[in-house]
């Protein structure tokens, strides 16, 4: 058992709940355990660093000092959440200064000396070998889409780890489990994140551009591992077919759910009822 | 050579030193531009906002509503040749044109302002009140009322608003760093 300070993001307890439910899941399939971090607070995500510097930073170091006091490296599943940890552990490692500032906006010392992993990170951590052996309805026959989107590859002066462009720690886990991944050009397009109440035209022609190079690949469905990206490519695909009259029926799977399904989980408890794109024929395949 | 007015020089010089970026390196070859997801959708370019910040033209960048637009993507960043990272300076316009007031009328301050300002009161952000107030702010209170019901519908959305026991220190973060920051600026 690996455990982990868990930061689940404000998401987690609405929009993107069926993204938490899988990962509990996983995780305990995993065995990794997964210790929600106590009155854990919002991260202020682009709203918070769009306004101010500090705001920005401020608003993660209180998680980031939370996890510390627990001893525990922290999971943050959400894209957005586990760039602004790592940016706002990153910047402020660098500068005493901040540091000193830091007490003073927090109330309290701030330390961020945990390690701080995006889901992805903590469950490749347990290796190929253990997910084979897990595995026992292999995705074999299922064209997977990764979609890594922004916020878990850039800036890569700050996060590291895959290619920024070219990233495979997704194609990796879900090849692992027997899927086959494509070699798309549209891994780490944006697709217009928070802009979609502010700027939705940004968001619903740069969706449609991700879901045609997807179906132009043959993709069954796109994995991803960002509520935000979710939101935009599964929740704002009818709107995309409203507005450029087109057709798409693209699922838009968490990669936790794609894991659990093959790892036998119950679709029901893995929330794949829970999207705007029906997955019923997907999940028939593989189950 | 390109002389700037001394109002000018500072305040390019400014930007560079907030954002700690080199912004008179950038030689305008377009590749923050090319890659941006959002471009097509600016009234100037990232390059150009880079440009009229080396020119110092602080009224015109600091109401232009490309920096907006930006959807702070950081792909400007990831493939800048000279290392500038962009979506950083793209921040410090943001913050400063809130700090003169020019902010008023973006829709994606009003957005910032009310998500933040749900996560002043609850500690963490409240979907279905920003949403509800995004609504009501705009004038187009049905707009999202078809992805709402869909929310509602399959128990995505919230009803009541969290609140965390540390509220107070979350507050005590939004009132600090806004003294801090403008007392570093005013």
């Amino acid at each position: 058992m690996v455990r982990y300070a868990y930061y689940p993001g404000c998401v987690a307890e609405g929009s993107g709940r069926e993204y938490e439910m899988a990962n509990r899941a996983v995780a305990a399939r995993l065995g990794l355990e997964l210790v929600e971090i106590e009155d854990w607070n919002c991260c202020g995500a682009t709203p918070g660093h769009n306004t101010g510097h500090l705001l920005g930073l401020a608003l993660p170091a209180r998680n980031l000092a939370l996890a510390s006091g627990m001893g525990l490296d922290l999971v943050a599943p959400c894209a957005a959440c586990y760039n602004r940890l790592v940016t706002a552990q990153r910047e402020i490692a660098c500068d005493p200064e901040l540091q000193v500032l830091m007490g003073r906006l927090l109330g309290r010392d701030y330390h961020g000396d945990r390690r701080v992993l995006s889901m992805v990170e903590a469950v490749a951590a347990v290796g190929a070998e253990r997910m084979k052996a897990l595995t026992v309805r292999p995705l074999e026959g299922i064209t997977v889409a990764c979609y890594y989107g922004c916020l878990l590859v850039r800036p890569p002066a700050v996060i590291r780890g895959d290619d920024p462009e070219d990233p495979r720690l997704l194609d990796d886990l879900l090849r692992g489990v027997g899927a086959t991944t494509v070699d798309w050009a549209h891994k780490t397009e944006c697709c217009g994140a928070a802009q979609a109440l502010p700027h939705e035209e940004v968001v619903l022609s740069r969706v449609r551009r991700i879901l045609e190079a997807a179906v132009t690949f043959r993709a069954d469905c796109i994995a991803t591992a960002c509520p935000l990206c979710h939101a935009n490519l599964d929740q704002r695909q009818a709107r995309v077919n409203r507005r450029f009259g087109t057709d798409y029926r693209m699922p838009v799977l968490y990669f936790t759910q794609l894991l659990g399904l093959a790892f036998g989980l119950n679709p029901g408890e893995l929330g794949l009822g829970l999207h705007f794109v029906p997955t019923a024929e997907l999940v028939r395949r593989i189950a | 050579m390109l002389v700037l007015s001394g109002r000018g020089q500072e305040f390019a010089n400014r930007v560079s030193l907030e954002s700690g970026q080199p912004v008179q390196q950038c030689y305008q070859c377009g590749k923050c531009t090319a890659g941006c997801p959002a471009a097509s959708f600016m009234d100037y370019a990232p390059h150009q906002v880079i440009h009229l910040v080396q020119l110092g033209l602080e009224e015109v960048v600091l109401s232009c509503r490309a920096i907006w637009v930006c959807t702070s993507c950081y792909t400007c960043t990831a493939r800048c040749p000279c290392r500038i990272e962009v979506a950083r300076i793209m921040d410090i316009l943001r913050a400063r044109a809130r700090r003169k007031g020019l902010h008023r009328g973006q829709r994606a301050a009003l957005f910032a302002d009310l998500f933040l300002d749900s996560v002043r009161r609850h500690g963490r952000l409240h979907e279905l009140e920003l949403g509800a107030r995004w609504g009501l702010s705009t004038g187009q209170p049905w707009r999202e009322a078809d992805l709402a019901a869909g929310l509602v519908a399959k128990r995505k959305l919230r009803l009541r608003p969290p609140r965390i026991k540390g509220v107070e220190e979350v507050r005590r973060i939004f009132r600090e760093a806004a003294r801090l920051e403008e007392g570093e600026h005013g």
